[in-house]
């Protein structure tokens, strides 16, 4: 289940993950430049390493964007992308990250729960909202009065705190 | 001291009521999220960091262990059962076990693969406890020179020698070798790389980029590419008695001690991993096999062997971690970073600094070894019914408790964001096959190296020839160039074309 390499046209996926590494090594080089220089610490400062993991980013994305140019590495045939079930998915995380702040971790979480159960193909939302639900409660419970987390207020949050 | 003393005392320390319960909660979860698909030690072990300040650190450590060498028990049980791996040192199980199983003969690969598991456990913790105190003398002449080339050498076995590729590889190393430098440099006070956030001043928190990669962006992967995974839910039930037959013991017990001779070293080394030795284990199998023709068709040596690899393998694993602070797989880094948040500084001297907590684990390990075998043979049927868990619930499950890890420890809406960039960075590199283990280990490993190489230099007043000059270390550094640039210098003195 590999492709082979054997085409020389460009790959261009591969080559974007070079050029992805390149800008990244850019990056951490531009920002090591912001870095405050002490002269106490001259010889050992705190930008040598950055240096060398910016040059080592470099060298291995311009060796990766070669590869990409050469017609890319061997990596497992992935098959077509199921859109449908991306777009939930990411629709559930980012009404996780909306509601999480504001109506609590439970609330958020069941609204994840769904969505995620419907990009695997799930079509029983009610018995999805409700096991979703049930998890988040008791991972609220567990999590958070047992173990000492700080997961923080909410509507269903705070009907707990009233009952305790 | 006497090391079975010590042993003794170790076992003083596990056997309180308290830690034998956290070591059986330990392989409990260890063995229930090796069963199921998706889920790691690494993860688990990082969803469950915030322990660490409620409970004291060696019935952590027992706990994190057990959750460890737990889930390459349970790993085998989806191998067999599913034909697919649960855990990634389970991949060799499945060839043969699930051929077994498909035969109606899975009773009898699970109870080789965790008889195996527990006679290769066994003699892994063994090796662990005979093999500690020797490494930390030998360790205890390392300067910080030494230790920097070390580190520089485990870098690139686990990253360039191990996987597919060095280039991809390293790349992953340098990521995380990044995300380890993000926050304020504990030796001058200067921050580092946090692009105005304050939130970064602290640094990126190793659980966020585990969780990320490891639960987000495996879900997304899975997610993205649903339809192609053909026979994905398909569990074999297990018709035949857990009972191995004469012939299945005469054919499995010399491959159990095979297994564990290979694995056992193999992850002690500061190569690490658990993949290579199951892998050799099982070609090692298939040459002595009174029966090689089974091969491909449900052998058992081909199930007994890996297995009793795997587990072995695991405990060597903990000799350069306990012995040396030194992690070489994603889960062990990640126990390394629980000690850093007890402020117990991981090396060479923690055997005489904490000493009842590595003697107590060590004995937890031998207890945790029994109650495995306890847990997975007599309740298999409970294993069965967790693998049963539908698709979409389990993956909705990891995504709840991912949030619950990363969000409860902080409440900040910055390290959530974090976490979904991490997922999608570990998307990619599914989809691009970039191993993800070397992130994990560069960002632990990494601020520590560092600190090592400032040291060196600082007593060389900046002469980096330092490195050189030691012999143990020039040493180390010619073994990590020549694993590196050997297969490439290999490729290019034969004369063949560049074949990847």
């Amino acid at each position: 289940m590999t492709r082979s390499d054997t085409g020389k046209g460009p790959a261009w996926g591969d080559t974007g993950v070079g050029l992805a590494v390149l800008v990244l090594a850019g990056v951490v080089g531009s920002q090591t430049l912001l870095i405050p220089h002490n002269s106490l610490y001259a010889q050992v400062g705190p930008t040598l390493i950055p240096w060398l993991a910016a040059a080592l980013l470099a060298v291995l994305g311009a060796l990766l964007t070669w590869r990409g140019l050469r017609g890319g590495w061997e990596h497992e045939e992935h098959g077509v992308l199921d859109a449908w079930g991306l777009c939930w998915l990411l629709t559930g995380l980012v009404l996780n990250l909306a509601l999480i702040g504001t109506a609590g971790f439970i609330i958020a979480s069941t609204a994840l729960f769904v969505a995620t159960a419907t990009a695997f193909g799930s079509r029983s939302t009610l018995r999805d909202a409700g096991i979703g639900f049930a998890l988040a409660l008791i991972a609220y419970v567990g999590f958070d009065r047992l173990l000492g987390y700080k997961i923080g207020p909410g509507l269903i949050e705070g009907l707990i705190e009233r009952l305790l | 001291m006497d090391t079975l003393a010590q042993l003794a005392s170790g076992f003083a320390v596990a056997l309180t009521p308290v830690n034998l319960m956290w070591c059986l909660v330990g392989v409990t979860v260890g063995t229930a999220i090796g069963v199921l698909p998706g889920v790691g030690p690494a993860l688990t072990i990082a969803l469950l960091l915030p322990l660490t300040y409620k409970v004291d650190a060696t019935s952590a450590f027992i706990l994190f262990a057990g959750i460890y060498y737990g889930a390459m028990y349970g790993g085998s049980t989806t191998s067999i059962l599913m034909n697919t791996p649960g855990e990634t040192a389970t991949i060799v199980t499945s060839l043969e076990g699930n051929k077994m199983a498909r035969r109606g003969r899975a009773g009898a690969a699970l109870a080789t693969a965790a008889i195996g598991s527990f006679v290769a456990g066994t003699i892994g913790t063994i090796g662990v406890t005979f093999l500690a105190e020797p490494v930390v003398n030998f360790a205890l002449r390392f300067g910080p020179a030494e230790f920097f080339s070390l580190m520089v050498l485990a870098f690139v076995t686990v990253s360039a020698v191990l996987g597919n590729s060095a280039v991809r590889g390293l790349t992953s190393l340098a990521v995380g070798i990044f995300l380890g430098l993000i926050g304020i440099d504990l030796q001058t006070g200067q921050p580092r790389f946090t692009f105005g956030l304050t939130e970064l001043l602290d640094g990126i928190n190793v659980v966020v980029v585990a969780v990320g990669l490891f639960a987000v962006g495996e879900t997304l992967y899975l997610a993205c590419f649903r339809q192609q995974r053909p026979g994905s839910g398909d569990v074999m039930a297990v018709a035949d008695s857990l009972w191995m037959t004469r012939e299945d013991w005469a054919r499995s017990w010399k491959a159990w001690l095979r297994g564990a001779l290979i694995g056992f070293p193999i992850g002690a080394m500061p190569a690490g991993g658990a993949e290579v030795p199951t892998f050799l284990s099982y070609f090692i199998e298939k040459r002595l096999s009174v029966k090689p023709e089974e091969f491909g068709h449900g052998a058992i040596e081909g199930v007994a062997g890996p297995e009793a690899a795997n587990n072995a393998s695991t405990a060597g694993v903990l000799v350069p971690m306990l012995a040396l602070g030194l992690p070489t797989s994603a889960t062990a880094a990640i126990m390394l970073s629980a000690f850093q948040s007890y402020g117990i500084n991981p090396g060479p001297t923690l055997l005489t600094q904490q000493s009842s907590l590595v003697w107590g684990l060590i004995a937890s390990m031998y207890i945790g070894n029994v109650m495995l075998l306890v847990l997975n043979l007599p309740l298999v049927g409970l294993w069965v019914k967790m693998l049963k868990t539908p698709e979409p619930l389990l993956y909705a499950g990891i995504l709840v408790f991912a949030t619950i890890g990363t969000y409860g420890i902080s409440q900040s809406p910055v390290d959530l964001v974090l976490l979904y960039v991490m997922g999608l960075m570990g998307l990619c590199m599914r989809i691009f096959d970039f191993p993800s283990a070397p992130v994990i280990i560069g960002m632990i490993l990494g601020p520590l190296a560092e600190q090592e190489f400032r040291r060196a230099l600082q007593i060389s007043q900046g002469d980096l020839l330092i490195f050189l000059q030691k012999p143990l270390s020039l040493a180390l550094l010619l073994v990590a160039a020549a694993a590196v640039l050997g297969p490439a210098a290999w490729r290019v003195a034969r004369g063949g074309r560049e074949a990847r």
